[in-house]
């Protein structure tokens, strides 16, 4: 398990003849280098160097940005906090792909559909509560009855996409589970336009949410803060479900190995079943929360935050929950934050056309200088 | 399960699936809006017959699970699951009579009501429904029970009857530009659907090929098989001959839509030929392929487009560089990937595929590329007086471009370049131990692929006049994945398969736009669960894919005994 498979570098000569027990330390030394100098191939060297060259204009962009004093310690605020709601959507999405990445060792790539298909059914639900003035009435509890359904159609869509179209597929080589993901996530994503019509539908406003906060200059818009916490809450339980619970553990033992865990007495298909009832219900969830900070609904709105979270969580290393959630709430923060920061002070037009492009680049970097993402070790192993 | 009541739960749980199944269609509005489609005219409509096809398969389904060999007890269970079915959807038609579905459903419509009631009232209508479905229970499970080639024969008839209804805006247009199968097109079909004489004919022509089909196509196959190698050799090449010839008339005979169709098909083709290097050659999962199109794209349209006014090269000085520009980023952007992996390598791809998309979409490189507003005013390709502007023309150049790629990509397959991709493809760490430079080989193919997709992108640009950055998106990548997969990946006639299969038929149906891709993703799902290889697979992968399955082996055995008689 020690070994990191990803971060391996062709490894010839150097590493065998370290191992050869004591010697003179100038011998060994000369040893090191010389194995340095034979692993460092000619595209290593060209790939620090463009690493270096990024991260110099980041540096300096960043340094010019702050030295031109265009944004205030307010604006900064602004966008931090609304790249921790954004980032904390990401993270509870990620969180789908990663456990089901971390037990089947599939990307899902109709998890987007499963994050669509729980809000826009219970944007019926709420539009229905609106008009009829229990959402104003009662608040707390409508929005307890949209987050309820949209996390049991979540669920109810992941488990049927587990039970029709993955499950036969277990052992089919690794390409074709992932077309048939494809083939799922349209076939999703046209039935909801079927079913519900092609529309953008908005979302009907709560009252409670809306409106800020003040902190002196600072300032929190309340659905902004709602998102922020509800996710954490979110994560925090899921976190603590999968490391403390004994579902949990059968969850992660199975994840580890499929074959001991099933000869452990675990039911390997049944903790399969749960991981992607988890993932659905934390879409479901996530869908809401979206819904509350982007006002509406539409049958492709899962796509491009599909894709997001899939980033994230191979940012945080995929396989790993925490790691989900670190790297959604990075990448939220670094979309919002870095077309301000970095791109600003370079003098490029229109920084925030380019925000998704750094979001790419950051996913890019990470996978060339740390292959097995930020907190990703344990799962390395059987990956690739 | 207890023996006797085993025997209807099983059918009816399939009729429950089922009877979801017509409900969502229904819901979709899939029968609605077909149901002004005939297959044949004034009797039977697609969305009938799409209804219909849930009911029997599901029936046959129920047949072919029942346990134990009792006719009697399959057609039981059959005819169970067409009544269940039914009866869920007579629930659902119940439901939608005394409740307003169409608040959330928007389909739900009191037209779809009407129809699922065959305009009867509510009682009579869901009886007349329960009926129907257990009649076709029964039918389908008679189906099942005949033999193997009465099967094929009434199956292939009753297919051929659906597609040529399906397809008769395309066909009859076609038919109609010639003089003598006009005659036909008028006998065949009404102004909407199969004329029932036509219909007749056709059920009992197609019927009667397959079946004889079936009792000589050994026997001519073995004749075949029987002649001496020469006389093989020239049979094929008369058949290539021919294939060859057809693909120069081609869009004469079929007319301006249709070549239309066939250009885009065939930059498929060359688009699924370069991913088929990457992904089926060398198992370099490659999501961000399309920026290679995007860069031989905007390649031509910078040198050649006089709106930006950099250069105003022709086409043909200009692809040179299109081509050189999309190995060279092949290489650039294959550097930083090397040392990954599998879905980590996919998703690094994809990321740069979106990296491209969003700089050329940005404002700020606008000057240089154009932004939002793309490039517009290509210049048309010519050689000497000759323009190639209309879709008829440009086929020709989309097919000397698919031959020369196919060509390639087909002797590089068993060069020692190939071979080394393959072994990477199979386990790159022995490859590496083998000798194999993985580097190299691994630039190699991305700037080959990324190369033919430059080519196609060139023509592409060309095609259209114009380039937005719209249209390179990541869903373009991930077409052309399915399209090679689809086909069976590494193998050539399958990416043409597949391209034909995935680009040309959605467009071909493109008045069921509304459905198209709800379709294609359906079919993407039963292709992956049920042929998992594709349509046309290399004979090293199907080898592969069905080595560790005895029991599908043995189903097809079983399917075709006429074979091990």
């Amino acid at each position: 398990m020690g070994v990191i498979y990803g971060n391996l570098s062709p490894s010839r000569g150097g590493g065998v003849a370290n191992r050869g027990g004591p010697r003179p330390t100038a011998e060994r030394k000369e040893m090191n280098l010389k194995g340095w100098r034979e692993r460092i191939t000619v595209t290593d060297f060209l790939m620090w160097v463009t690493g270096g060259a990024i991260l110099l204009l980041i540096v300096w962009g960043s340094a010019a940005t702050l030295a031109s004093g265009r944004y205030q310690g307010h604006h900064w605020f602004d966008f931090v906090v609304f790249g921790l709601a954004q980032g904390s959507i990401y993270a509870l999405i990620a969180m789908g792909y990663t456990m089901v990445y971390g037990i089947l060792r599939m990307i899902n790539f109709a998890h987007s559909e499963v994050f669509m298909g729980g809000p826009y059914t219970a944007y019926f639900v709420a539009a229905a509560f609106a008009s009829s003035g229990f959402l104003d009435r009662h608040p707390v509890l409508s929005l307890a009855v949209v987050f309820i359904v949209s996390m049991a159609v979540s669920t109810l869509i992941a488990v049927l996409l587990e039970r029709v179209a993955y499950r036969p597929l277990r052992n089919a080589p690794r390409l074709v589970p992932l077309i048939t993901a494809i083939g799922a996530s349209f076939f999703l994503q046209y039935t909801f336009r079927g079913l519900y019509g092609s529309g953008f539908q908005a979302y009907p406003v709560v009252k409670i949410l809306e409106g800020q906060w003040l902190l002196g200059d600072f300032r929190i818009l309340k659905f902004q803060a709602v998102v922020i916490i509800a996710a954490a809450l979110l994560m925090a339980g899921l976190y603590l479900f999968v490391q403390r619970t004994r579902v949990g553990k059968a969850i992660r033992a199975v994840s580890e190995d499929q074959e001991a865990s099933s000869l452990m007495g675990i039911s390997t298909d049944r903790m399969i079943v749960t991981t992607f009832v988890i993932g659905g219900m934390s879409a479901g969830a996530a869908g809401v929360l979206y819904a509350l900070m982007f006002k509406q609904v539409h049958f492709f709105m899962g796509f491009i935050p599909g894709i997001k979270a899939f980033t994230a969580a191979v940012l945080g290393g995929i396989g790993n929950i925490p790691g989900a959630m670190l790297g959604g709430i990075f990448l939220g923060l670094v979309e919002s934050v870095g077309p301000s920061l970095f791109l600003d002070g370079l003098g490029i037009v229109a920084p925030y056309q380019l925000k998704d492009a750094i979001a790419f680049t950051m996913l890019v970097l990470v996978l060339i200088f740390r292959p097995t993402g930020l907190l990703g070790e344990r799962l390395a192993v059987k990956k690739a | 399960m207890q023996p006797g009541f085993g025997l209807w739960q099983s059918g009816m749980k399939i009729g429950l699936i089922a009877g979801g199944v017509a409900v969502l269609i229904s819901l979709i509005g899939m029968v609605e809006a077909f149901s002004q489609r005939f297959i044949i005219s004034e009797g039977i409509t697609l969305g009938q017959t799409l209804l219909l096809t849930v009911g029997l398969f599901a029936s046959y389904q129920a047949a072919r699970k029942t346990p134990g060999p009792r006719p009697f007890g399959r057609l039981a269970n059959a005819a169970a699951a067409g009544l269940t079915a039914a009866a869920v959807l007579g629930f659902f038609i119940f439901l939608g009579g005394h409740l307003n579905l169409r608040k959330v459903f928007i389909n739900a419509s009191p037209l779809l009501f009407k129809l699922l009631t065959f305009e009867q009232e509510l009682g009579p209508g869901i009886c007349l429904l329960l009926g129907i479905g257990a009649a076709g229970g029964i039918v389908a499970g008679l189906f099942f029970l005949a033999s193997p080639r009465v099967r094929k024969t009434l199956g292939a008839a009753c297919g051929a009857l659906v597609a040529m209804g399906v397809l008769q805006d395309l066909l009859a247009p076609t038919f109609a530009l010639w003089g003598p199968l006009a005659v036909i097109n008028d006998w065949l079909y009404e102004v909407n659907g199969l004329s029932l004489g036509g219909a007749v004919f056709l059920f009992a022509g197609i019927g009667s090929a397959t079946h004889l089909w079936g009792r000589k196509g050994p026997a001519i196959q073995r004749a075949f098989g029987r002649m001496s190698p020469a006389r093989q050799k020239t049979v094929r090449l008369s058949g290539w001959l021919l294939v060859a010839l057809l693909l120069l008339v081609l869009p004469q005979i079929l007319g301006l839509f249709l070549s239309e169709v066939l250009t885009i098909v065939g930059l498929y083709v060359l688009l699924g030929l370069g991913l088929n290097i990457v992904v089926g050659y060398a198992g370099l999962l490659d999501l961000g392929y399309v920026a290679f199109f995007a860069i031989g794209s905007y390649t031509i349209a910078l040198l050649t487009s006089p709106e930006l006014g950099f250069f105003s090269l022709s086409f043909w000085t200009a692809l040179p560089f299109a081509i050189l520009f999309g190995v060279l980023f092949g290489v650039l952007l294959g550097i930083p990937v090397l040392k990954m992996r599998g879905d980590y390598l996919a998703i690094a791809t994809l990321g740069f595929g979106e990296i491209i998309r969003i700089l050329v979409l940005s404002d700020f490189l606008r000057p240089w590329l154009g932004g939002a507003q793309g490039v517009g005013k290509i210049p048309k390709i010519a050689i000497g007086a000759m323009e190639f502007g209309t879709p008829q023309e440009i086929y020709y150049l989309i097919l000397a471009g698919c031959l020369v790629v196919g060509f390639i990509s087909y002797r590089l397959r068993d060069s020692r370049l190939g071979r080394a991709w393959m072994a990477l493809r199979e386990d790159e760490d022995v490859a590496q131990a083998m000798g194999i430079n993985l580097v190299s080989t691994k630039l190699l193919a991305f700037a080959t692929g990324a190369g033919f997709s430059a080519l196609s992108g060139a023509i592409f640009a060309t095609k259209l006049g114009s380039v937005y950055p719209h249209s390179f998106n990541v869903m373009i990548s991930i077409n052309i994945l399915c399209v090679i997969i689809v086909g069976g990946m590494g193998s050539i006639p399958g990416v043409i398969l597949g391209a034909v299969a995935l680009v040309g038929l959605p467009e071909l149906l493109r008045e069921f736009a509304e459905y198209r891709l709800l379709v294609y993703g359906a079919v993407l799902v039963a292709m992956m669960l049920l042929r998992p290889e594709g349509l046309w697979p290399e004979a090293v992968r199907r080898r592969e894919l069905h080595e560790e399955e005895p029991e599908e082996a043995e189903a097809k055995t079983a399917s075709s005994p006429d074979r091990s008689r």
